[in-house]
């Protein structure tokens, strides 16, 4: 039996030579005449370490890295192949600290298997939770969800279950699955990776979400950004399709549900759903005001689910092992798992899947080994780019939805970017604005002039202009934009804004001598 | 007299059953499940300030001026996108609303130009009062950031402007063009702060902008708006009147400055067209006070003399003396009159009164005879009226929409946009028309089946869906055996089953696949309320009487009859069309449509006209003109109508008019049978006088003075100043007074007064004791007949047939931005669109005969030959040729033939065989016209006077 050589197919690990080591390693073995079998895998998200190479050995797989071409032939010598000890070895995969403390739940398959197996998707536990979803009512389905705990991945965190009552309750003669893979957020990537390494789990969750409302047709609203993530989805849903899990009868249940994975076009508005459902409808990516509810009147003005990657991946655990046991994880209203994606200037950066209540402090230094640089932190994002600046006082807060809250930041995503003493706060205040400017849709008056004006009052209190008026300025207009703003992009922008103005003052208030914008003249270091 | 502002309610009125009452700012209402909380708080006359709202768009929740608290709800939700709840409690103001919206209103101000003063929305602007209402003092970011001050003004249209850097992209006008009217010209282009409204990338004047002037009405500020306010300022009172050109009948309010028109704005209480316009009503009413407008009474003995300006009494005397002179030298039937469909329904009726009392004959008819005179003989045999049988509100109700040989977006426009919006709700849609007209397929509207037939064929096509209908067993059998005329309906049936009718036995006449065919009848017999709308592509055929009753066949046969979403709906081409012919103007009806044989209703006009009269129908205009080549026709007062433009066969048409001694015209302008007349009598128009047009849904509509006649008079005052010359005496002091006698000698005017029409705003005929306040939707309780009468439509291919010499069929019609004769649309800025008919040839039929886009081209016709340019469009099929009549110079009728309707002598004007080929030279007709236009329209000295 031939030997199996684990090589990520990751887009992370692919941007750090990934094909050029899998292919040097298959020519390593031809040219030693080792019959050895490739599989590319998804990433086990240990991004430092990747390209990771794992080898299957009884028992358990080694891994090796971050692997370079040039050290394949050492590889070869050492007799990775059996295990052999050099210099990259880093043990058994789930023996490595950064993985072995992670509860992998909606990644427990992400890159063990080969994501286009779906005879290994099967063999680990896969299409177990649809199996029993479709020998349930679709109340109990219901049911399940919301008893497990689950809120929204994609940073409302609004419980899943309840929005899937809603789209169950209202009769219509059609209904849709719609999942928000427009995941747009700087230093998120959780999405991508399980698309990319367990693109089956998703359309389980797809399909259990289309069983328990009564939705026929799904669609994957995914950002173009993420050409990998497409071409494998696709395939995904075209081997799911022959083997019968998607069309006219899903798993023989005599359900029809389809799905078709479409493309947006790199606005990041059209992460919101009121926009993607306008984009997938084929119109400008517009915000929509509410009510309606998209629960109610959404796609095509039919009721539909808008659900983020991580949620409805996270179903079939929970279908298959049951609502107590997603919700034995976490903490208060804060239940079952969260990837978070450390970024940034850190050490070890990654997909670390942990139950709700760490500390940031102990996810950003025990985990994440501290800064990159080495330089101290100063300051960390979480939530991507609407979220708030936290200052080393408030890193002992718990990772949970009301935790974060009651600090006036957010989990989002579960995006978490660390910056060193390098950064400038101002700077970082001016961005969310100038991000906010980019990415406004334009429909709503406080964010599409605000976010403008937002940009223009940051600079001239950076460059000492009116301090005092511009500061109240500022705040007026961070109020009208929380306040009064349609969606959340320009409701949230002010949060990494007023943050930066209240844990990092000194930022704002340089010797005006120094240049016309000290702020702007100076690079950080992210 | 005041400016008249209708109030906005800021979103659209809810329809639910359900009341659900809540507190605003303390005070209870109760509204329909659905309401906002903007316009419950407008119910309660609390104004919440607002810019993206407004009550004829959905709410959109853009500007975010009009957010409220709401008791035990998060945060401050919009009130426009918020739909009420029982028992919530709403507060519209507190020191927080108060700052948000300062704080808007600071953003919006940040980035618009400060030149009030100067701006043209100045005193109609709703920017300046949302900075007023919430008390903007000062903009603390100042002017010198990020702007769009110095944006490009956009001046390509004729009647508006669009100025960017005024905009604050609130996106009104863009919903308006896409929520009612339909046409989705405009998008918001880029975003955030650089969205900008656009009209694709191009100007206004070359994108699909069709000018209904919806956007200009939504606008809150100065960016989009009117040229005409730009170069007066703002009116200051309004005239709330009827539009004067197609049968829709839009409500319009004359925004005046003294006696000068400032803008027409269509009137949201006005139930025909509910707040929305066309291009046409909306701008092109500059004809009014176009300097061709002749306001002098001119004479002449001979049609090759001088015209000389004369005073009113002399040209009256001059006409009237002419009038007796005929009479006595060739009899009493010698003369006649010919009514307007432009006119008043009092007009109208006066010129039928003076014909039948003042002239002592029936010799009166009306431009209707080349329109809709089918539609009045056709539904009247069947159904028992002769008038459409919905409000047009109907649509709202309609599951299947069947357009028959109508182009309703070009030549209907305000009701095509309704029609288009119920097709966007899910409405599904059967096209029966010889070209590919827009509605076949535009944004958001696709004919689920276009029936391309042969013109000529119709009669085919409406006889294969019924047999259809019957063979497939699709017959409404309780509605048929309740309402109809079983034994007639029996033999119906006999005559329609017959193979001979079936979908596949007509294909190859048709030229329709039977498949097409038969999946489109059974679409109209089961796909729920089924209405027709029809126009003149039914009418104006040799069949075009057969045609309507097999509508109606249909139409019985299936039960779509009698209530909302449903009918048989004309659509008349002018503004009182409907009018015209209910006034009595046909040679054989008295108003009301009852036989002058009829000795019961001829007593009763000869009671209250106290004269006898004449029990034998008079001349149509037809045969007026035969008559008049044989010599025995002389005299004619034609009111408002231009036959020797609108009507077929122009040659014989002005050969009749030739022969005559006295032709006196009553019109704004020296039209083209001006040029056959000897008395011309200057016009109203619609601005300068009082009275009532009624429109296809038989509604009648106000018509109010907004500046006085122009040449002094009144038309119905002219026709009663020439009645008193020829010695007949009519006494009215005002219009409304003709309609009191309308009212008492016509049953179905019965309860009509403009007491009445003061009160509901318009009234819809029947008006009587058994329904006082109108009938919207006609035959609800039974056919006005009695029992519905099914009628055998034998097909009978019309004489006029492609041959070798003569191939192609050539069938005419209107566009959006030209009107009928062209008399008004063609002496407004709407020739920036269109300025010359064009003839619309198949890439095929232009290839085989070397035309390539804008050849000038010969057209012949066993009739006559004319020149015009080629437009090389794949809306037609191949063997059919297009073109309009709205420049005289064209000559269009002198192609077409006197070939018509079997019963009414409607013209068939959708069918003549000709052949097309290129040339380099004007035809002779139209070298001889230009010389007998310059020739006849010499204007000399007054008599008498100074040259």
């Amino acid at each position: 039996m031939s030997v199996r050589v684990y090589v990520p197919l990751d887009a992370a690990a692919r941007s750090v030579g990934a094909d050029e080591v899998a292919a040097a390693i298959a020519g390593e073995a031809i040219a030693r005449e080792i019959d050895i079998e490739i599989v590319r895998n998804g990433t086990r998200g240990m991004v430092w370490l990747e390209p990771l190479v794992e080898v299957a050995t009884s028992g358990s797989r080694l891994a090796y890295g971050p692997v370079s071409p040039a050290d394949v032939p050492s590889l070869f010598d050492s007799g990775f192949l059996t295990g052999g000890s050099h210099q990259l070895s880093l043990g058994p995969t789930s023996g490595i600290p950064f993985f072995a403390r992670q509860d992998r739940v909606t990644f427990a398959r992400c890159g063990l298997i080969d994501p286009l197996s779906l005879d290994e998707y099967r063999a680990n536990g896969g299409l177990a939770g649809l199996t029993r979803a479709l020998a349930m009512t679709r109340e109990a389905i219901v049911q399940e969800v919301t008893d497990s705990g689950l809120r929204g991945r994609g940073g409302a965190g609004f419980p899943t279950g309840i929005k899937w009552k809603t789209v169950l309750d209202e009769p219509a003669d059609q209904k849709y699955i719609v999942c928000n893979a427009d995941e747009g957020d700087s230093g998120t990537f959780a999405d991508r990776m399980l698309m990319e390494g367990d693109p089956f789990v998703l359309i389980e969750g797809m399909a259990i979400a289309a069983v328990a409302v009564g939705a026929t047709m799904g669609y994957v609203y995914l950002r173009s950004e993420y050409p990998d993530a497409f071409n494998i989805l696709q395939r995904a849903v075209a081997i799911s399709r022959d083997a019968g899990i998607l069309g006219p009868s899903a798993l023989g249940s005599g359900h029809p549900f389809d799905i078709d994975v479409r493309l947006g076009a790199g606005a990041y508005i059209c992460g919101e759903e009121t926009s993607l459902l306008e984009s997938l409808e084929g119109k400008r990516g517009v915000i929509r005001a509410k009510p309606p509810l998209p629960a109610i009147s959404g796609l095509f003005g039919k009721p539909t689910v808008v659900n983020n990657v991580l949620s409805l991946a996270s179903v079939p655990a929970i279908l298959e092992k049951g609502a107590g046991y997603y919700a034995a994880f976490g903490t208060g209203r804060s239940r079952g798992t969260m990837p978070l994606q450390l970024a940034g200037n850190i050490k070890h950066g990654g997909l670390f899947e942990t139950a709700f209540g760490m500390t940031i402090r102990e996810a950003i230094f025990a985990v994440g080994g501290g800064t990159a640089s080495g330089r101290p932190l100063r300051a960390i994002q979480i939530g991507g780019p609407l979220g708030a600046y936290f200052p080393d006082h408030l890193l002992d807060t718990p990772l949970d939805y009301e935790a974060m809250a009651a600090q006036k930041g957010m989990l989002g995503h579960g995006g978490i970017v660390v910056f060193d003493d390098s950064v400038d706060l101002a700077r970082q205040a001016r961005f969310a604005m100038d991000f906010c400017a980019i990415e406004s849709c334009g429909k709503c008056t406080p964010c599409r002039i605000g976010s403008t004006r937002g940009v223009e009052v940051i600079d001239r209190i950076v460059a000492g202009e009116d301090r005092a008026l511009n500061l109240e300025l500022l705040d007026d207009l961070c109020e009208v934009m929380v306040d009064a703003s349609l969606c959340q992009l320009g409701g949230l922008t002010p949060f990494p804004v007023l943050s930066a103005l209240r844990h990092f003052p000194e930022d704002f208030d340089r010797p005006a001598t120094a240049s016309h914008q000290p702020a702007l003249a100076k690079e950080g270091s992210q | 007299m005041t400016l008249v502002k209708e109030i906005d309610y800021g979103t659209p009125a809810a329809t639910s059953e359900v009341a659900i009452t809540l507190q605003i700012d303390g005070k209870p209402v109760t509204v329909p499940a659905g309401t906002s909380v903007m316009r419950a708080a407008k119910e309660t006359g609390v104004s919440v300030p607002k810019l993206c709202a407004t009550d004829s768009l959905d709410p959109f929740g853009s500007c975010r001026l009009c957010l409220v608290e709401i008791e035990g709800r998060r945060g401050t939700p919009a009130s426009c996108t918020t739909p009420v709840e029982a028992g919530m409690k709403v507060t519209t103001q507190s020191q927080k609303l108060a700052k948000l919206r300062r704080s808007v209103m600071e953003l919006y101000i940040s980035d618009h130009p400060l030149d009030c003063l100067t701006c043209p929305a100045n005193g109609d602007c709703e920017l300046q009062d949302m900075a007023g209402a919430v008390g903007l003092r000062e903009v603390r970011y100042g002017y010198e950031g990020a702007n769009h001050l110095s944006e490009e003004k956009d001046e390509s249209n004729p009647y508006f402007t669009f100025d960017p850097a005024k905009c604050i992209v609130c996106s009104r006008c863009v919903r308006a063009c896409d929520e009612v009217q339909g046409t989705f010209a405009l998008t918001v282009k880029g975003r955030g702060f650089a969205s900008k409204i656009s009209p694709g990338d191009m100007l206004f004047l070359e994108s699909e902008c069709v000018s209904c002037g919806a956007c200009v009405q939504a606008c809150p500020t100065a960016t989009l708006t009117e040229k005409s306010v730009i170069e007066k300022g703002q009116p200051e009172h309004s005239v709330i009147t009827t539009c004067a050109y197609c049968g829709v009948g839009c409500t319009f309010k004359a925004e005046m400055q003294g006696n000068e028109v400032v803008k027409m704005v269509p009137f949201k209480d006005g139930k025909a067209n509910h707040g929305h316009s066309c291009v046409k009503g909306r701008f092109a009413w500059g004809y009014t006070t176009h300097r061709d407008r002749m306001l002098k009474p001119m004479i002449r003995k001979n049609i090759t003399d001088r015209w000389q300006e004369v005073s009113w009494d002399e040209a009256i005397s001059y006409a009237a003396s002419e009038f007796k002179r005929i009479q006595a030298t060739y009899g009493p039937d010698s003369i006649g009159g010919i009514t307007s469909s432009r006119c008043t329904n009092e007009e109208t009726y006066l010129v039928q009164k003076l014909v039948r009392a003042g002239f002592g004959n029936n010799n009166v008819d009306t431009c209707a005879r080349v329109c809709h005179s089918p539609t009045g003989y056709g539904l009247k045999t069947t159904l028992g009226t002769s008038a459409g049988t919905q409000d047009f509100d109907s649509i709202e109700q309609t599951d299947v929409v069947v357009v028959l040989g109508a182009n309703p977006t070009d030549a209907h426009p305000v009701f095509a946009s309704r029609m288009k919006r119920r097709l966007r709700e899910g409405a599904r849609l059967i096209v029966i028309d010889p070209r590919r007209i827009d509605l076949v397929k535009s944004a958001h509207v696709e004919a689920e089946y276009h029936l391309p037939l042969r013109p000529g064929t119709n009669v085919a096509v409406i006889n294969a869906m019924a047999h259809v209908v019957v063979t497939e067993g699709l017959v409404n059998e309780a509605f048929v055996t309740q309402r109809c005329d079983l034994a007639a309906f029996n033999r119906w049936r006999e005559f329609i089953q017959d193979p001979r009718h079936s979908p596949e036995s007509v294909e190859s006449i048709t030229g329709v696949p039977a498949a097409d065919l038969r999946a489109a009848a059974r679409l109209y017999a089961t796909g729920g309320n089924a209405a027709i709308y029809y126009g003149l592509g039914v009418t104006e055929h040799s069949q075009g009487s057969t045609m309507v009753m097999g509508m109606a066949n249909l139409a019985m046969a299936t039960g779509n009859l009698g209530r909302e979403g449903v009918g048989i709906n004309p659509l008349r081409g002018q503004n009182n069309v409907q009018g015209s012919c209910d006034m009595g103007s046909f040679p054989h009806e008295f108003p009301g449509y009852r036989h002058v044989g009829e000795l019961s209703v001829r007593s009763v006009f000869e009671e209250a006209w106290a004269v006898g009269l004449k029990g034998d129908p008079g001349l149509r205009i037809p045969n007026m003109l035969d008559a008049a080549v044989d010599g025995t026709f002389k005299g004619l007062y034609i009111q408002g109508e231009d036959i020797a433009q609108s009507d077929p066969n122009t040659k014989h048409v002005t050969a009749g008019l030739a022969a005559m001694e006295c032709v006196v015209i009553h019109d704004l302008f020296l039209n083209e049978t001006a040029s056959y007349a000897h008395v011309f009598l200057p016009g109203s128009s619609f601005l300068e006088k009082d009275g009532t047009f009624t429109n296809a849904e038989r509604r009648i509509g106000r018509v109010r003075k907004a500046i006085p006649p122009m040449a002094g008079y009144a038309d119905w005052e002219v026709t009663i100043a020439l009645a008193k010359a020829m010695g007949y005496e009519m006494d009215y002091s005002h219009p409304s007074e003709i309609m009191d006698e309308i009212a008492r000698l016509t049953p179905t005017f019965a309860g009509v007064s403009y007491d009445k029409l003061e009160r509901l705003g318009s009234i819809q005929w029947p008006c009587n004791e058994k329904a006082p306040e109108g009938t919207p939707v006609m035959h609800s309780e039974g056919f006005v007949r009695g029992k519905g009468q099914f009628m055998i439509t034998e097909f009978i291919a019309t004489d006029e047939r492609a041959t070798d010499r003569f191939p192609l069929l050539l069938t005419t019609g209107r566009i959006l931005s030209q009107y009928n004769v062209g008399a008004q649309t063609r002496r407004t800025p709407n020739v920036e669109w269109f300025d010359e008919d064009v003839l619309e040839i198949h890439p095929w039929d232009a290839e085989n005969r070397g035309i390539n886009e804008g050849d000038r081209v010969a057209l012949t016709s066993r009739a006559g030959e004319t020149t015009l340019h080629a437009r090389i469009s794949e809306r037609m099929q191949p063997g059919v040729v297009y073109t309009t009549f709205h420049f005289p110079g064209t000559g269009t009728n002198v192609v077409t033939t006197e070939f018509a309707d079997w019963a009414t002598d409607c013209p068939e004007y959708k069918v003549t065989a000709v052949q097309v080929r290129r040339t380099m030279h004007r035809a002779a007709w139209q070298e001889n016209y230009d010389a007998l236009r310059e020739q006849t329209t010499i204007v000399g000295a007054p008599a008498g006077g100074a040259s």
